[in-house]
């Protein structure tokens, strides 16, 4: 659990456009935050989910700094976009 | 990945659409060092331990809010029975101590207070007489400061002097709320069998064997048991549904114990407990009442809806057990009437009496909860009505609590409307059979055989 004290999940989920991807990853790398795993789909004809690992060890940011910061750069895209510690998914779905 | 694409999506949209959060982190203080036989000493001891115990509180709960991304709704705190810390019989003197609790809770920003409490099963003493002196007075001149009075409990039997008091204290705490409907008495809790570390509200209290200062989280997810119910469809028997219940409710468990313990340390304080209620709101989804339509009955309050309900009330234990080793609390559904949106439908429409709630609560947490009756219903009939509750609780060894409110100049189908949280609720109808003698023969009802139990 160590480990994971640092970890992140970002989940974005809304309407398909070019280029979400990208906008995410280049907030994370611009605040020294590692993508660990990234995946992507698109559900029926248009919309978006996109699940993402990401390791904050060397950001000074809060999760809430982060939170605003990605939604700063979807904000003209129909996304909703969240951040939790990983902490949360270990919990409620690892026994 | 670690976690699946969907059990990410299934927590996220727990929490999004089925409104899967914490209700209430709730900081219990213990007052027992606070207590002094001048009453602004008194008051001041108090105000200034709520005051640096709680400071932190709402700023903490924020913090660990942000980091999971799960939503904490209230922040309370819950308090050593005043009676046990205000020395003197004299209600001027829980006037001023309330009065200072009340303000030490605006000041660190918690909605409401509980612990002006009284435990009075066996009979009053000179000091609890003078705290429910008080009490009409207190509930109305407090905004945040939540009332509590035991009445019976399964090893001394039922307070029936006591059920009277309380009956004429709540149609007086009624009658000086009338411009808002009676709304005082939706801050009083009556009880059998309570709990010391419930951190729900109006019925918390801080117990006498609890640490110093510790957090107490309730958590609830009604949307989520509802939607995963749901997902079963209408053929799943209910072996499968029970089975359904229990995984919804580890899910929702784990993510409480998990915001509990954070928040506990981050305050420096020790976790106390979890309390496994599944609590309602009246926001649309958040209601005990749909999951037992979810399982197949119309409306709440149908035949079935006590089987239903154990059903239910069970599983959720049996899941929330295996995922918290602090389960506490009251750790049942609960079934308010104003508060739920399925319930209050139902009782608009008749397909739940009182009769029926009654039935519900002796397989459920709490009891007659947040229900309106005409104002004009009789001291006696009503100090009866909290004398069977009591009763459920003496002889099935378990909480039940009564917080009724006898709604002034309001009949059977007016409406009365509290706001927030606490909803709204059609006057439901009450028996126009007396009690009267009954109740006035006062003095108390036995404790009841714990052997020889059919």
């Amino acid at each position: 659990m160590g480990m994971n004290k640092k970890r992140i999940v970002v989940t974005v989920i809304g309407k398909d456009e070019v280029g979400i991807v990208a906008k995410v990853a280049t907030v994370l790398a611009e605040n020294k935050i590692n993508i660990i795993d990234i995946n992507q789909k698109i559900l029926g004809d248009e919309i978006f989910a996109m699940t993402l690992l990401a390791d904050r060890m060397d950001s000074t940011l809060s999760l809430a700094q982060i939170t605003d910061r990605l939604k700063e750069s979807i904000k003209s895209m129909s996304l909703k976009v969240t951040v939790q510690d990983s902490e949360v998914f270990q919990y409620m779905h690892r026994v | 990945m670690e976690f699946s694409n969907e059990e990410i999506l299934e927590t996220v949209g727990m929490i999004a659409d089925d409104k899967l959060d914490i209700r209430t982190v709730t900081l219990g203080i213990s007052l027992l060092d606070c207590s002094d036989p001048d009453p602004a000493a008194c008051a001041r001891k108090v105000r200034e331990k709520i005051l640096t115990k709680g400071e932190k509180l709402s700023q903490k709960a924020d913090f660990v809010s942000d980091e999971y991304g799960l939503p904490i709704v209230n922040k309370r705190i819950s308090l050593t029975p005043i009676s046990q810390v205000v020395p003197v019989a004299d209600p001027a003197a829980f006037v001023e101590v309330a009065a200072a609790v009340d303000k030490a809770a605006a000041e660190i920003g918690v909605d409401f207070v509980g612990g002006y409490t009284a435990m009075i099963q066996k009979g009053e003493t000179a000091i609890d007489s003078a705290l429910l002196e008080a009490m009409p007075e207190v509930l109305t001149s407090t905004r945040r400061f939540c009332a509590s009075v035991v009445l019976a409990s399964t090893r001394s039997g039922i307070n029936m002097d006591g059920c009277y008091t309380m009956s004429k204290i709540m149609k007086d705490a009624a009658e000086r709320t009338a411009a808002y409907d009676g709304i005082a008495c939706a801050k009083l809790v009556l009880f059998a069998n309570p709990v010391e570390d419930n951190p729900f509200m109006a019925g918390a209290y801080y117990g006498a064997g609890e640490s110093e200062s510790s957090i107490l989280v309730g958590v609830s997810g009604p949307g989520a048991v509802r939607r995963a119910l749901e997902k079963l469809g209408p053929d799943a028997d209910l072996g499968e549904v029970a089975e359904a219940i229990k995984k919804s409710a580890f899910k929702i468990t784990r993510a409480g114990e998990l915001v509990g313990k954070k928040i506990a340390r981050q305050l420096g304080v020790s976790f106390g407990n979890l309390d496994l209620s599944l609590a309602p709101t009246p926001a649309a989804g958040d209601s005990v009442g749909q999951i037992l339509e979810t399982m197949g009955l119309a409306m709440p309050g149908a035949p079935g809806s006590t089987a239903a309900l154990m059903m239910l009330n069970d599983a959720v234990k049996k899941g929330g057990l295996f995922a918290s080793s602090s389960v506490g609390g009251l750790s049942g559904a609960f079934i308010p009437v104003s508060e739920d949106a399925s319930m209050i439908e139902a009782a608009k429409v008749g397909a739940i009496t009182l009769e029926k709630l009654e039935a519900m609560t002796s397989v459920c947490s709490v009891g007659l909860d947040m229900i309106a009756i005409p104002g004009a219903t009789s001291t006696e009939t009503l100090a009866a009505i909290i004398a069977d509750e009591m009763a459920i609780g003496c002889a099935n060894g378990k909480t039940t609590a009564v917080r009724i409110i006898p709604a002034p100049g309001k009949d059977v189908g007016d409406f009365v409307h509290f706001g927030g949280l606490l909803g709204e609720a059609p006057v439901m109808a009450v028996s126009q059979v007396s009690a009267a003698v009954f109740v006035k023969r006062g003095g108390r009802i036995p404790a009841p055989l714990q052997s020889l139990k059919n």
